[in-house]
This record gives structure tokens, C-alpha cells and sequence, in this order.
């Protein structure tokens, strides 16, 4: 603990959203840092990393404005924490936790470090606990858990927006009685897709949390913003026992500002010129879901990422993959033909789903009606490509006969449009259409 | 020894103290932070930290330890689970709660528990060090003690004793203790080494079958995401026929260990009717855990298995994954500003790589007994490119090559292995093993086999082109038998009864579906129509 503050002026030089400091005392890795302006401006920064004397520090906000010489950096030796208290539910935020619903802050019970900590995995309970988010394509085919990180994969343009709101108006708990609340963080969001989802979250009677960074606003505060709404939904769900769904809206901006900032600091670049380390700082996000032995919350999580160029190997969408529990991947075809959610249910994968269906948690005979779902829709799907080539007139009956049925599953099933379908509704349209086409079951 | 921070970057710490080692293990500000010695310099040392560095500040100070990084090896590892630095989860979560929030300093041993020690040398008998003087019952296990070091035994006791108790002394005076401390970083000593020559049952049947795995062998399966790793890694730690299993989750998913340790203290050992956990040993650093012990962990998980190879026991190490270590090599590296090789990857990658792979093997231990160690790790290439580093890297060592496939995944045919791209070296060194001791038709059948399964890919070529039933009644009857093959035979669900399938059964289920083939070949050559006998 240091007795007085520590103010210096000796900026050596601005570089984007990173200051060299020199001559600094005592700093610590992690230590948040007040910048103050010529103008009388201040801002939030945090200490990257030390050299000796030389500090270097990332500014959470625009550096536009900053000098060497007039500027100054006070240090204050503690590292980035998060006001903590139960009347946070139905506050809206922006990306350095500050009120923008035009009400006074809340007076905070207890403050915790924005990082976190990791879950020890002997702690860790296993996610069973079925989630009705009301639509078939995800309860039946892609169940989703309580405590399971389950990412939307997008392409730009599809309606992942509408399939988000879609899941946090008719997310329910088949079993339970916790209070389900919804943390929402978005990154880099326009205006015109705030008011849309501001109108569903005040919709929600649950409660929510919202921190919202818009896309004009500083690009550095998207590393912080994910951060601050786990640490709300930890506190909310391993305290406060509430089951807690995480909305992170769009990973890929959050990753485009973790490679800048790689670059400014003229880190040797990965795939992409993303950084080396994304995986690790990915999974310090994606790993905060969860639940806890001997606790009645959960944090789960679903955070959207648009695959750039639609490539579901690109970097963003592929580290994300290999750290979540599955994923659930728009299709651009689908779309276009008008289906709502278009849920390709190929790539699609809940791998906590085995332990989420069946008898005590959604129906018995879940688990065969989805897996007999699946192998036809696939079967049709894999006709489609000789139906390109040898024309469908050339094609047998039974040949015929699938690639109806897939036609007819996307249709039926997989679109639903706004309508809520609850699980008995899903797996019994998923029983009469195999049921239409005579298919064993 | 004590000296001060000067700089931090990352995972890695700069100091001014002098007199370090390299890899030695040091203490790292007030927090007391574990840390290891990566690099010496005229003026200081360069320390990558085992914990989270957030919140450490210059001038703190940094003490030394005086020995490397190293594990305490006893009675009480089986059923255990570590983090990569070897401390005991449960006992974490005992003192500080569902978070870990670092700097504690934890055994992973259980120092009070009592066993019962049965000597096996007498009174004045010549010890060498790695001889076995006593065991313990371990589980379903014995667990052999070895002397640490030469000497002639003056005492040695008959009964229950634990782990910070001595289990006798030598004329000289020094005691013997119970357990053993070993650096991580070398390897543990063995006479010499033996070709593998023995297969390590998987009860996978498309690894049994078509890509025989070897006891003391290597094997890595690299696939996308969603290509079935985890579940594979997890069925063969499951039901593999060896005597002890160490599992590393290495920089992988918490929920999934949370699911694998629920299932192994619930499931049974196919082989022997114990607990799964009871063989089991559990090295789990998560995604979200410092990547400095993701890179130790692997070391950590096998020293102990080494530990029980010594003992003369069939070990098998699974690492789930290879790559998530490789990753924090390069963030270490790169902290570090070392030059990179490919794709950022430290130019070292491959030579620790083969320094690592080369740790398994049988071996003739220091005390005569016969052991083994084989290892099964599973490599997640970015994007599911085959041609990154770390996948090449491992390709030039590894003894067997199981091709994880996302087409076949996409179809839900389960594990995804590639049945054309996959191999396995120790193939033919089984092969009489194979005849010998299971059927002389087992390697027969593996050639007819291969055959349908490559007669289909190049009909299923033209097919494409003519459609299914422009095909000879010949090849349509392959297809059907083919479909067979890769669904009832290749493909095994893990979640039902088919999950381990002994070499009993594999050979029969083969043999049927090939004598199917066989006797609808006969009877269409006789002229009854193909129509006919597949409604049957």
C-alpha cells in the first residue's frame, strides 16, 4: 500500500491507445491508472507492462487530445474492480461502468476484481439442467444448459439479432424456481440495433443487466465491458444464487480490438495478425460460465460471433469453437429461403446436450426422435449435391423421398418464425413429420 | 536468496537476483507466487510465473528455492487431481472455495493419512538407489517404494506410517522416506529400453482393427473443433486395458472435467470391475488457469506416470490437448521476445516435442520389473489445417497418426478416424501378435476390410455421376456392405452399451458383416437378384 499518490508527466510517447511512462516508481502489472488531459479530461488505463522504469499503459478511451509534457498519470494502486450490489438488475451501463438511464449510481455492497478468478474444476458442477429457450432447432436438435457457453455463429447480415432477442424473451427453466436473469453486453453495437434490443430487454419481467458499448464509442473499453458483465453475473450467480444468461454481443469486434492493440504494442502476430495469446484471453471470458457444487446459480453464456467472410475457420469463430460447448452456426442459404431461425442443424453441436435430455430433464424419447432427425436430414442434405448434378427426374423414389423430407424439415421444424414452441410441441412435430414420411424412428 | 522485481511482461518476470539456476524453482513477490527460472543473464534472471501475474508490482521482492521444479511422488496420487503444478484441487478448493485465487502453496500428497507398509528387504540388506524395498495397497493396487538412494538398510519398518514419516534408516544414519521427490523436467531412470510388441487394447474398434495402438507407443489424433477429441480421449481413458491412467486436461474446458470426474467415480473398470477413478489420475489445467502451468502440466502428469511405469505397470498418458501446451510455450515464448519459427511457434517446438514423445516406451525398470508407457495425445489445429506446426511437429515422432475428420463428424459418425488418411507403425510389429494370440484370421479380415472400404470410395465416385442404381449389382451390393461396415462396425456410440467393444468382439462383429458380404456375393452370382436378399 502506498501512502501518497503517485502523479508523473513523463510521457515519452502516445501510440494509439498505449502510453510509455518513464521513471515510475513503484507500478504494478494490471494497476489502474488515471490519465488527466491538458483540457482537464481524465480517463481510466491500465499497466500492460513494465520495463525497469518504464511503464506501459492502455487507455481506455480516446487518446485524442493527450500531449507529452501537460499530460499527466496518476497511479493508483489497485487493479481494475467492478461496484457490486444486488440493485444493479434493471441498470443500463457503457463500457467503463458508467450509468447512461439517466439514474444515480448505485451505492455498491462490495467491489470485486473485473478478472476474476478460475473456477477450480473440482468445484465445478456438471451442467444438466435443460433450458427452454423455444425454439426447436436449439431445444430439440442443440439442447442448451444451465452453466453451458454456447455461441451463435453468424455471417453478416443474417438475423442473429432477431434469434438472440428470440431466446432472451422465451429462455425458461423447465425445472427450478432461481430467478433467471440476463446480463447483456454489447460490443461495438450501432444505434440502430441498441433500440432494438434495448425494447426486448425492457420487455424481460426477469430483470437485466446491460452494459453497452456503442460502435462511436472507445474501442478499448470492449476488452473491459465483457469482463465487468461476468463479474456482475459471478456475483449474481454464485451469490445471489440467481440463474444468470450472459449475452455477449459481437465477439469479433472484441477480438478485432485485442489485435489492435496486439499490434500497437508490435506483438509478433498470429493467424490473421491476431494475436497468439487469443485463445488463452478468449477462454478467460468463455470460462466464467458455469455452475458450482453446493450453489443454486449458474452463469450461461451465449456470446454471437459474426464469421467474417462467413469462414467458419477463420480465427475468431474457430478459437471459439474449440473453447465452447458447441456451437449453433447460421446459414446464409436458409435465409434465403426464408426460414426463421436459419439454423443450419449440420454443423450445429450442443455437447452438453446427452446430459441435459431424456426422462428427468426434457422427454424419453428425446434423444431418438433428434437422433433420427438428424441422420435423415443429413442423408437429404448429402442428395442435394447429386441432385445438382444428375437433375431430380434422374434420382430413385426413395432418393426423392429424402430430399423431400429435408425440404419439408427445414420448413416445418427448423422454422417457426416468432412463435414460442415449448419442448412436448418440438419433439412431437419432430415425431409427425418423420411419422408423414414413413421413417422408422 | 532474495532479490527484487525489475520488470514484468505477461506470464514472465525480470529479476536482479544472481545465483539462481536455470529451472530453478523461486517464490515471486509478496503475494509468494510460484515461479521457474527460463533464463539467466549477466545481471539477473528471466522467471515465467505459475499464477496469475496481475497485481504484481516492481521492487517486490523474489526468493529461491535451491532445487528445480519437482513432485512428490507417493502413495495417494491414484484417484488424485492436480493442477498443472501439482496441487492437490480438492485440498485448493478446501482452503480457499469454488475460485482459485493463487499463491498457495498446497501437497499434492495427503501427509496424514496412515498406509500400511509391507517391507520386502531385510534388516542389513544393499540398496541401490530405485530399488524396491516395501509396498503399499494402493487402491487395487500394490505400490512399490523404492530407495532414493544406495545404502545398507539398518532399520526398516512393519506397519502403518505417512508420508512425512521415514519407513527406515541406513547404517549412515539417514532416514528413508516414504515418498519420493523428482524434477519434473528429467527423465526417470530405467535400465534399458524394449520395443514395443504388445497392442494396448483401446475397445475402440476402429483403432484396435485398422490402426493398432502399442503399449510403451505414441499415438496423436489432431481434428477441428467439434470433430470428437475429448469424447475419444475420454472412452479410451475409459476403457483401455492398461493398469493405470493419467489424464492431463490441458488448457481445455472446465465442464467437460467436471462431467469426467462424475463419470469415472461412477463407472466401472471393464478389465478388473473397480472404480474407474481408482486407476485414474487427474492433471487438470483449464483454458482460464496461467498459461505458465499449462505448460508444466504435461511434465507434472508425466513424472507420475514414469513414478508407476517404475513400479512395473502398463501407464497411459492422455494429454487432451497437445496444442493448448504448445500455445503457452509460444506465449511464454514470445514474452520472452525470443525469434519466432513458424507461425510464432519457438524455434524449440519440435525438440521438446521429440524430448517429450521419447519419454514413453517399455522399459525394464531400475528393480528388474517390466513396464510400459504409452501415450494417446489429442492436437486441435486452428481451422482444422493439418499443415500448422505443432501438428507436423508431432507427425515426424509419434507412432500412430489417427486422422480426426469433420466430414465424418458432420455426419455423426463417431470417432470421426479417417479410415484412409490415418496409420499406424506398430502395425505390423502386431501383426503376429494379432494371429497369435486372438484369431489367425484378424489380419485377414483387416485387408478385406481396407478393400471394401476403398472399393467404395471409388464407386461412390461414379455413383455420383450414374446414381445407385445405374451401379452392377456387384458393386451395389459393395456399397450396401460398406454402409454396414462404417455404421455398424466404425462408427461406436459412446453413450450406449457399443462404447468398448473387446478384440472378442470386433473380430465377430467383422466377420459377420464380411461373411454377409461373401454369401450375397455367392448367391448373386447364382442369379437370385440383389433386391431380394437385402429385404431380408
Amino acid at each position: 500500500m502506498r501512502l501518497s499518490e503517485h502523479i508523473y508527466r513523463t510521457i515519452s510517447s502516445i501510440r494509439g491507445p498505449l502510453l510509455f511512462v518513464e521513471k515510475v516508481f513503484s507500478a504494478r502489472l494490471g494497476e489502474v491508472v488515471n490519465i488527466l488531459f491538458p483540457d482537464g479530461r481524465s480517463m481510466d488505463g491500465e499497466v500492460l507492462k513494465i520495463d525497469g522504469d518504464t511503464v506501459l499503459i492502455q487507455v481506455y478511451g480516446e487518446t485524442r487530445g493527450l500531449d507529452i509534457g501537460n499530460s499527466s498519470v496518476v497511479f493508483t494502486d489497485t487493479v481494475k474492480k467492478a461496484p457490486l450490489s444486488i440493485d444493479i438488475i434493471g441498470r443500463v451501463f457503457n463500457g467503463s461502468f458508467l450509468p447512461v438511464d439517466d439514474v444515480p449510481m448505485f451505492i455498491p455492497e462490495k467491489w470485486a476484481s473485473v478478472t476474476g478468478f478460475p473456477m477450480n474444476p473440482s468445484a465445478r458442477a456438471r451442467p444438466e439442467e435443460f433450458i427452454e429457450t423455444g425454439f426447436s432447432c436449439i431445444d430439440g436438435l442443440n439442447t442448451l444448459v444451465k452453466g453451458q457457453k454456447l455461441p451463435i455463429f453468424s455471417c453478416a447480415g443474417l438475423p442473429s439479432k432477431e434469434l438472440a432477442a428470440g431466446i432472451l424473451q422465451n429462455s425458461r427453466l423447465a425445472v427450478g424456481m432461481g430467478r433467471f436473469v440476463v446480463v447483456f453486453v454489447a460490443l461495438g453495437l450501432t444505434f440502430h440495433d441498441y433500440s432494438f434490443y434495448m425494447n426486448v430487454l425492457n420487455e424481460i419481467r426477469t430483470g437485466f443487466v446491460a452494459f453497452v458499448n456503442m460502435a462511436d464509442e472507445p474501442v478499448v473499453e470492449r476488452l473491459l465491458s465483457p469482463r465487468f458483465g461476468l463479474t456482475v453475473a459471478e456475483y449474481l450467480a454464485f451469490e445471489r444464487g440467481m440463474d444468470v444468461l450472459v449475452v455477449i454481443t459481437d465477439m469479433t469486434n472484441y477480438c478485432d480490438v485485442l489485435r489492435e492493440v496486439s499490434t500497437a504494442r508490435e506483438e509478433l502476430p498470429g493467424r490473421r495478425g491476431y494475436p497468439g495469446y487469443m485463445y488463452s484471453d478468449l477462454a478467460s471470458i468463455y470460462e466464467r460460465a458455469g455452475r458450482v457444487k453446493g450453489m443454486s446459480g449458474s452463469v450461461t453464456m451465449i456470446p454471437i460471433v459474426t464469421m467474417p467472410e462467413d469462414d467458419i475457420t477463420h480465427p475468431i469463430p474457430d478459437l471459439t469453437g474449440y473453447i465452447t460447448e458447441g456451437q449453433i452456426v447460421l446459414s446464409r442459404e436458409l435465409h434465403q429461403k426464408g426460414i426463421f431461425p436459419p439454423v443450419d442443424v449440420l454443423p450445429s453441436l450442443s455437447r452438453l446436450m446427452q446430459r441435459g435430455i431424456g426422462e428427468c430433464h426434457t422427454r424419453g424419447d428425446h434423444r431418438k426422435i433428434a437422433n433420427s432427425l438428424y441422420k435423415y436430414y443429413a442423408k437429404g442434405r448429402d442428395l442435394r449435391r447429386l441432385e445438382a448434378i444428375v437433375g431430380k427426374d434422374g434420382m430413385t423414389d426413395s432418393d426423392k423421398h429424402m430430399l423431400d423430407f429435408a425440404d419439408i424439415f427445414e420448413r416445418e421444424f427448423v422454422n417457426q418464425g416468432t412463435a414460442r414452441r415449448d419442448i412436448n410441441e418440438t419433439i412431437d412435430r419432430g415425431i409427425s413429420i418423420l411419422k408423414r414420411f414413413s421413417l422408422e424412428i | 536468496m532474495i532479490g527484487h522485481i525489475k520488470g514484468i511482461s505477461g506470464p514472465t518476470v525480470s529479476v536482479d537476483l544472481k545465483g539462481l539456476r536455470l529451472y530453478d524453482r523461486v517464490y515471486v513477490g509478496h503475494a509468494m507466487l510460484a515461479g521457474e527460472v527460463i533464463r539467466l543473464e549477466q545481471d539477473g534472471a528471466v522467471v515465467q510465473i505459475y499464477e496469475n501475474t496481475k497485481g504484481l508490482g516492481i521492487g517486490e521482492p523474489i526468493k529461491g528455492v535451491g532445487m528445480p521444479l519437482t513432485v512428490k511422488l507417493g502413495p495417494g496420487l491414484l484417484s488424485g487431481m492436480f493442477d498443472g503444478l501439482h496441487r492437490s484441487l480438492e485440498k485448493l478448493r478446501e482452503e480457499m472455495g469454488s475460485f482459485i485465487s493463487g499463491g498457495r502453496e498446497v501437497y499434492g500428497l495427503d501427509h496424514l493419512k496412515k498406509w500400511r507398509f509391507s517391507p520386502l528387504k531385510e534388516r542389513g540388506a544393499d540398496v541401490k538407489a530405485g530399488e524396491i524395498i516395501g509396498y503399499v495397497e494402493e487402491g487395487p493396487l500394490k505400490h512399490f517404494i523404492s530407495s532414493g538412494c544406495d545404502g545398507r538398510i539398518s532399520e526398516i519398518i512393519d506397519g502403518e506410517f505417512s508420508i512425512n514419516e521415514p519407513i527406515g534408516k541406513f547404517y549412515d544414519g539417514r532416514e528413508i522416506p516414504g515418498y519420493n521427490e523428482w524434477p519434473v523436467r528429467m527423465p526417470r531412470p530405467y535400465k534399458r529400453k524394449l520395443p514395443p510388441s504388445e497392442p494396448l487394447i483401446t475397445g475402440q474398434r476402429c483403432i484396435d482393427f485398422l490402426f493398432p495402438l502399442a503399449r510403451g507407443g505414441t499415438a496423436i489424433f489432431p481434428g477441428g473443433f467439434g470433430t470428437g477429441k475429448t469424447i475419444l480421449e475420454q472412452s479410451i481413458a475409459k476403457f483401455a486395458d492398461v493398469d493405470i491412467v493419467v489424464y492431463v486436461g490441458c488448457g481445455e474446458r472446465g465442464n467437460e472435467m467436471a462431467e469426467m470426474i462424475e463419470e469415472f467415480t461412477t463407472l466401472k473398470d471393464p478389465w478388473t470391475g473397480k472404480r474407474l477413478m481408482e486407476r485414474t489420475i487427474l492433471v487438470v489445467n483449464t483454458s482460464n488457469m496461467p498459461v505458465a502451468a499449462r505448460e508444466a502440466s504435461i511434465y507434472t502428469a508425466i513424472t507420475m506416470a514414469e513414478y508407476y511405469r517404475d513400479m512395473g505397470y502398463h501407464v497411459l498418458l492422455l494429454a487432451d490437448s497437445l496444442s493448448r501446451w504448445a500455445e503457452a510455450l509460444r506465449e511464454i515464448s514470445s514474452s520472452l521476445e525470443e525469434m519466432p519459427g513458424e507461425e510464432g511457434y519457438p524455434t524449440y517446438l519440435a525438440s521438446r516435442l521429440s524430448g517429450f514423445f521419447e519419454r514413453a516406451g517399455v522399459v525394464e525398470t531400475v528393480s528388474g520389473k517390466i513396464g510400459s508407457l504409452s501415450m494417446i495425445l489429442s492436437v486441435s489445429p486452428p481451422g482444422g489445417d493439418f499443415t500448422e506446426p505443432v501438428t507436423q511437429a508431432c507427425l515426424r515422432i509419434a507412432g500412430a497418426f489417427l486422422m480426426l475428420d469433420t466430414s465424418l463428424a458432420h455426419r455423426r459418425h463417431f470417432p470421426a478416424i479417417n479410415w484412409f488418411q490415418s496409420y499406424s507403425l506398430y502395425e505390423r510389429s502386431l501383426a503376429d501378435y494379432f494371429r497369435e494370440k486372438i484369431s489367425h484370421e484378424w489380419n485377414d479380415l483387416k485387408q478385406r476390410c481396407r478393400e471394401i472400404l476403398q472399393r467404395e470410395e471409388a464407386l461412390r465416385e461414379v455413383a455420383e455421376v450414374v446414381g445407385f442404381e445405374g451401379l452392377q449389382d456387384a458393386d451395389r451390393l459393395l456399397m450396401v456392405v460398406a454402409e454396414k461396415l462404417r455404421l455398424e462396425f466404425l462408427s461406436q456410440n459412446a453413450y450406449t452399451d457399443d462404447a468398448f467393444s473387446p478384440p472378442e468382439k470386433t473380430l465377430s462383429k467383422i466377420r459377420e458383416i464380411v461373411e454377409f458380404h461373401d454369401n450375397a456375393a455367392k448367391r448373386l452370382k447364382e442369379g437370385i437378384p440383389l433386391q431380394e436378399m437385402l429385404k431380408m
